[in-house]
């Protein structure tokens, strides 16, 4: 707090005669977001109360569309898809991002630690299409994953993952887990090389071992880095479309049906725009509610 | 700090009253049928002229005949934009209102009408005499004002109408005695017990994502249980039509000994079209559900090996029935050149030429009067195998367009998760009628 009072204190005694100017500045961005971020955002609002097929004349129906989200279990479930996925974006990026941070910062001087960074950063470079293609091929029945599983006798097990009632969603979310242990090791990375290398030493000096020393020190000193790897997938999970669309479009029989695409096919292929929009808004506030906690958390718990 | 807040809420503010108004109140797009009372004239005329079309990818067949109509009218030039099916289909009342096509690949055209969106071709029917071509072919693409298909004006017109039935490897055939095609469905049964046993995959259908092919085969056994009259009333929204009959539910039965038997790939609800394309032309599979607009491709990709035949019926010398459609394509309603493009229409149905290309490029057949040109076909081809099969339907009198096209979105939200579901053996037949009838219901009734 401290800080931040004192930069802005010679900010404000420089604006007062031209206060105008500042806003000029602004003025682009911020009518960038008025018109592309705000005003769907509102818009978006607006149409959940309406009865409209995108195109003809609409009818005001209020709370209803509100009011059908909660009583179709179909919609319901989707919602429920997106929680599941969670496990997969979220909690298995960051457990394993901490792992392999911790791992390469210990080999930090090698090659291999070099190498791994860059493998484990590929698939934020990949467009998530090209990536999802990539995977339906590994996890087809004649895919890379059934002929390793076959190749070391384990052919009861093969199966369309992709295809498949009980596999489907964890297959897409191994897709999500792929894509963001990258990023969550790069930032737990990058948070790990800020903390004080004294404080290690001392531990060793009292006896602590590697485990000792990564609850001890390495773990806490985390606690911002992991608030925002937390964060971020979180919400890659609640609003994930694209790795689903590619790689099962919902499929099989809606059981890999998750918010993001119900909205595309309410909007797109129902044609039913204010159900489509109150979905959205009814995410928008999950989003909210679910992240805005572990912000607090993090946050409150280092100053 | 405060400031920006405010700042930030008064835009909003200001945004929001802007956008006040119901959504939709501003399309001023006029519906009815007005198409027929403006003058129209029957050439694309002798200035420079650039036809705006829409078209499906991966069919070489509109992309072919655009090109030979520029040969012919050197002053029509083309501006061609094309997309998968599934994508035309989520985009064509956006694309239609917003940025008016001249000719567009079109899903189910009710909704579309009903909103105002495609022209009316009435007048053009009239004036080029489409109106007396055998009615059946015109039939699907016309809309009631109550949105019911069947009959009313004319909406849309075909590149040609294809037909599905089921396509076979000649070689996989021979190897389990099959010479001949079966002639009811106890003996299609048969041939698929035989397969089965030989280690063979019996049927490769496509059932993944957003398409359940599963829906080819279902509608085919429902053709052979009961009449395709029901059928297409209920594709047609005629008011008291029901997909949940008892002849459709023991073509659903049956579908479903099919699966228990263990007759089709083990992974069909993770294969798309491609791949199930790809396996059959790869000799993995004996038999595939799917139309006649592959018969050129075939031709092509499996000379001599693949063979043809419709669905065969309950008893033995029973009337056939089969899944047939035009290939629609329809004029938006707000279209700059809508006279050249449906001069373009009827060049295709009947010039010499295009029709050639319907056969040979498309695989199906032609639009236009019955005593129209045919071009020769080589004898032993899949081509003439479906040509021929399309003379019976048109005998029997058996064409249905497809169960998918009832709605706009039956097939992706309905048909597909349900047939998926009865692949994993997850769901019943009757539960499965009941929940599409369900659907259509709460659909046909927006």
């Amino acid at each position: 707090m401290a800080t931040r009072t004192g930069s802005a204190r010679p900010g404000r005694r420089t604006r007062r005669p031209g206060a105008w100017l500042g806003w000029l500045f602004a003025a682009p961005a911020a009518i960038m977001y008025a018109v592309f971020v705000l005003r769907p955002l509102l818009l978006t609002v607006q149409y959940s109360f309406y009865d409209w097929n995108g195109i003809g004349a609409s009818t005001w129906v209020g709370l209803q569309n509100y009011t059908r989200l909660f009583t179709e279990p179909e919609q319901l479930a989707t919602i429920l898809h997106a929680f599941e996925l969670i496990l997969f974006f979220s909690l298995i990026p960051v457990t394993l991002g901490l792992f392999v941070a911790a791992t390469i910062r210990g080999i930090a001087t090698s090659r291999l630690a070099l190498v791994a960074r860059t493998v484990l950063f590929l698939p934020q470079v990949i467009p998530l299409v090209a990536a999802g293609i990539m995977w339906t091929w590994l996890l087809s029945t004649t895919g890379l994953a059934n002929e390793l599983l076959s190749a070391v006798g384990l052919q009861g097990v093969t199966r369309a993952w992709l295809g498949d009632f009980s596999t489907a969603l964890p297959a897409v979310g191994v897709i999500g887990a792929w894509v963001l242990v990258g990023l969550c090791t790069l930032l737990l990375l990058a948070g790990m090389s800020k903390i004080d290398p004294a404080l290690y030493e001392s531990a060793r000096l009292d006896g602590a071992g590697p485990i000792r020393e990564f609850f001890a020190i390495t773990l806490p000193s985390l606690r911002q880095e992991i608030g925002v790897c937390v964060t971020v997938t979180v919400i890659a999970a609640l609003a994930s479309f694209d790795i689903v669309y590619i790689a099962t479009q919902g499929g099989p029989g809606n059981s890999t049906m998750v918010p993001g695409l119900e909205i595309f096919y309410l909007a797109f292929s129902e044609r039913e725009v204010g159900q489509a929009s109150a979905l959205a808004v009814v995410l928008v506030l999950l989003v909210l509610v679910c992240v805005l906690p572990i912000q607090r958390f993090t946050r409150d718990g280092n100053r | 700090m405060k400031r920006p807040v405010l700042a930030v809420l008064a835009c909003a503010g200001l945004l929001t009253a802007a956008a006040c108004s119901a959504p939709g109140s501003d399309s001023s797009s006029s519906p009815g049928p007005s198409g027929s009372a403006a003058a129209l004239t029957t050439s694309c005329g002798t200035g420079p002229v650039t036809l705006e079309g829409y078209f499906e990818t991966g069919f070489p067949l509109p992309k072919q005949l655009a090109d030979e109509f520029t040969k012919q009218f050197p002053n029509v030039k083309w501006d061609i934009r094309e997309d998968q099916f599934a994508v035309i289909t989520q985009n064509a009342p956006r694309v239609l209102a917003d940025d008016p096509p001249d000719l567009m690949r079109l899903p189910q055209v009710s909704e579309l009408v009903k909103d105002g969106l495609l022209k009316s071709m009435d007048g053009y029917a009239q004036a080029y005499g489409w109106d007396k071509w055998p009615a059946s072919q015109l039939e699907q693409m016309r809309v009631g004002s109550n949105g019911q298909r069947g009959d009313g004006p004319l909406y849309a017109q075909g590149l040609n109408f294809s037909m599905t039935g089921v396509f076979y490897n000649k070689k996989l055939a021979a190897q389990i005695g099959m010479t001949e095609p079966p002639a009811t469905l106890a003996e299609l049964d048969t041939v698929l017990q035989k397969a089965k046993a030989a280690g063979l995959v019996p049927i490769n259908q496509f059932n993944g994502g957003a398409t359940g092919g599963l829906a080819f085969p279902l509608q085919n056994l429902m053709a052979a249980y009961g009449e395709p009259g029901p059928i297409n009333d209920w594709i047609y929204q005629k008011s008291g039509a029901t997909i949940d009959t008892p002849s459709n539910l023991q073509a659903t039965q049956h579908l479903e000994r099919w699966i228990k038997a263990g007759y089709f790939a083990s992974d069909i609800n993770s294969q798309d079209y491609a791949t199930m394309m790809s396996r059959f032309i790869g000799g993995k599979a004996l038999f595939m559900f799917d139309g006649d607009w592959e018969s050129g491709n075939l031709d092509k990709q499996m000379a001599g090996n693949a063979g043809f035949f419709l669905m065969p019926p309950l008893n033995a010398g029973g009337k056939r029935a089969a899944m047939s459609a035009p290939l629609t394509y329809g004029i938006s309603a707000k279209a700059a050149h809508a006279d050249c493009a449906a001069f373009f229409l009827n060049w295709v149905a009947t010039n010499q030429q295009a029709r050639d290309i319907a056969v040979k490029v498309g695989g199906s057949h032609p639009m236009g009067p019955s005593d129209a040109y045919m071009p020769p076909v080589q004898e032993g081809t899949v081509t003439a195998a479906t040509l021929t099969a399309g003379a019976t339907i048109a005998q029997d009198n058996g064409a249905m367009d497809f169960i998918a096209n009832a709605t706009g979105a039956i097939y992706a939200k309905s048909w597909t998760p349900q047939l998926q579901k009865l692949a994993a053996g997850q769901q019943t037949p009757d539960a499965l009628l009941k929940s599409v009838q369900k659907d259509y219901e709460s659909q046909v009734k927006d």
